[in-house]
């Protein structure tokens, strides 16, 4: 047994180097390893989750199918906001993407987090070796990121396969589904950072649903009356569906970039609170 | 000498009290109330003391997972304020309680944590089949965690706290909850971690658990240091040489306490026992028969340290 063998490995030599390197850009926030909680994740989905990762990927595609499909028929072609009309299915599909980008960016950031956070103690573990607070966020985010970025690809080829995808505008639809699940995942972590209990958790559930729902995601915004429509519009996913939508649709535009702005704040807030809410609770 | 590798000054952490009673007469709870001490390298160090008196909260300020309200620390020559990421790099932490990874197998829980200290691949992998086998878990290394025993799931928590060859162990409590044979086995280890010349600083309210693995230890209460010594040392300084525990029944015990309060160096009172603490047990036992006492039952022991917690605290270790 060689516990007490020491290799001249230089990251653990004592620290003169350390020492004398002066402050750090980051403190000890980050130790620039957040792969290595990428790859925990990637083992830990391998062997217990991949069911969950499974009915994730299908949920959209069953809603397209029903509502797109099946709803689409009686309904025929929709007049969006921009005035233009397009199938029905074409006009829900590009929703729905967004929508399981969010739900996938969610459903890890969330109840994932929070069962790591308060049950398994896993952040305990891995924040005192030398990771800091900003590497399990990344990497944690990350995670949710690739899936809900494998979720998109599937979901894009079903709508290609479908001839849902009316522009070639649409292959950036990818970096505006990673964007959207990035937004979702950086708020969505730094909420439940705060969470305590299984019903503040459901508070989650009862946010996300209604927004689901009434982002203009079945229907153009233009149906409601203007008062609701600040509402939705100051909503994280109806930006999210419209940027969506204009690019799948073509109906591409500069003032999509005031989305793509959106997304990019709760990606910087969402990241601040998560890192400075992990280093209160574990590294007081 | 060579420098301690933990040196600390007048330690304290301070908690704000949250909620509607502190914003109204806010005082902070003071878990570590300046503690001051020093730790050799390959020296074993203990923190003895019952449970809430601040021995896991010093424990967590020299791991560099919670700062300090004030004084003076040094971790293995950094200000762990400063240098926490280093610091944590080159230590071994086995929490009170486990916190291993349940999604995934005992092996794995090795791999990923290696790689958390950004060590290569290959170097993990070698290190974790060692590991596997110091923690007599070889057969275990595709198993599940929560199918592990208890012991099991302390010696894989271990075995993950020594992946990075870290210079220093930190114990909390490391057997607390096992059964005698599994505390046997782990003490065993951790006795040859300490013969290969890794520092162990632990925590523990056991005090067979100090006598066995600790070179020095200091008795903490309260946030405070009561004593500090060699387990030996400090029973020589704080009892007898022995313990006559006997026992009248409930009720009787006061009485009999008046009559004998004269016997031996000191007479120790617990609602269900008398404690007289002597050179020879056997001699004072006989002195009470001489004067008519027959407690219902008699032992003659050597002291330890639970006695010098009682004497020092007037209480015992485990409540």
């Amino acid at each position: 047994m060689t516990a007490g063998e020491r290799t001249t490995n230089p990251s653990l030599a004592p620290s003169s180097a350390a020492a004398s390197a002066g402050p750090r850009p980051f403190g000890g926030l980050y130790a620039g390893n957040a792969r290595s909680v990428m790859a925990r994740g990637w083992r830990a989905t391998r062997s217990t989750n991949w069911l969950v990762v499974v009915s994730g990927f299908f949920e959209p595609i069953f809603y397209l199918l029903s509502m797109g499909l099946g709803l689409g028929a009686l309904i025929g072609q929709v007049q969006t906001d921009d005035g233009q009309s397009v199938p029905y299915a074409a006009f829900i599909a590009p929703a729905l993407l967004a929508v399981a980008a969010m739900n996938g960016a969610i459903y890890d950031s969330t109840w994932n987090v929070f069962f790591k956070m308060q049950f398994a103690r896993l952040y305990e573990g891995m924040l005192s070796t030398s990771l800091g607070p900003l590497d399990v966020a990344l990497g944690e985010i990350s995670l949710a990121l690739l899936r809900g970025l494998l979720y998109a690809t599937g979901f894009l080829v079903v709508m290609q396969a479908l001839g849902l995808n009316l522009s070639w505008w649409a292959l950036l639809a990818l970096p505006a589904v990673l964007l959207i699940a990035f937004g979702f995942a950086s708020v969505g972590m730094a909420v439940t950072s705060y969470m305590k209990t299984f019903q503040q958790m459901d508070w989650i559930t009862f946010v996300l649903l209604p927004m689901f729902l009434f982002s203009a995601t079945f229907y153009p915004l233009s149906v409601y009356p203007q008062g609701i429509q600040w509402v939705i519009q100051a909503l994280p996913l109806w930006h999210g569906v419209e940027l969506v939508r204009g690019l799948t649709t073509g109906m591409v535009d500069l003032g999509m970039l005031w989305h793509v702005l959106y997304y990019a704040v709760m990606i910087v807030i969402g990241l601040v609170f998560t890192t400075r809410r992990l280093r209160a609770l574990f590294l007081d | 000498m060579p420098a301690p590798v933990i040196a600390t000054q007048n330690l304290v952490k301070s908690y704000a009290v949250t909620g509607s009673k502190a914003a109204r007469g806010s005082t902070d709870f003071v878990a570590v109330d300046g503690i001051s001490f020093e730790v050799a390298a390959g020296e074993s160090f203990g923190l003895l003391g019952p449970n809430g008196a601040g021995k896991s909260t010093t424990m967590r300020m020299i791991g560099a997972v919670s700062t300090r309200t004030s004084g003076e620390l040094s971790v293995l020559g950094l200000d762990p304020n400063r240098y926490g990421p280093e610091i944590r790099s080159q230590l071994g932490v086995v929490p009170q309680e486990n916190n291993l990874d349940t999604e995934l197998k005992v092996r794995e829980n090795l791999l990923v944590y290696g790689r958390y200290f950004g060590l290569p691949r290959a170097q993990v992998a070698r290190r974790a089949d060692e590991l596997l086998e110091f923690a007599q878990l070889e057969d275990k290394a595709n198993a599940k965690v929560d199918d592990l025993s208890g012991g099991m799931k302390r010696r894989l928590t271990i075995a993950r706290a020594l992946i990075n060859e870290p210079r220093m162990m930190l114990l909390d409590e490391p057997t607390t909850g096992l059964d005698p044979q599994a505390r046997h086995i782990l003490w065993d280890r951790l006795f040859r971690l300490k013969e290969q010349g890794t520092t162990l600083l632990v925590t523990t309210h056991y005090m067979d658990e100090a006598e066995q693995l600790c070179d020095r230890l200091v008795v903490v209460d309260k946030g405070r240091i009561m004593a500090e010594g060699s387990p030996a040392d400090l029973i020589r300084r704080y009892s007898s040489r022995e313990v006559l525990e006997v026992r009248f029944g409930s009720t009787q015990n006061a009485e009999v306490a008046e009559r004998i309060a004269a016997f031996g160096e000191r007479v120790e009172v617990l609602p269900d026992r008398i404690l007289v603490y002597s050179d020879s047990g056997e001699r004072e036992l006989e002195r009470m028969s001489a004067v008519g006492l027959h407690p219902i039952t008699s032992l003659v022991r050597r002291s330890s340290l639970e006695d010098v917690f009682l004497r020092l605290t007037g209480r015992n270790l485990i409540e």
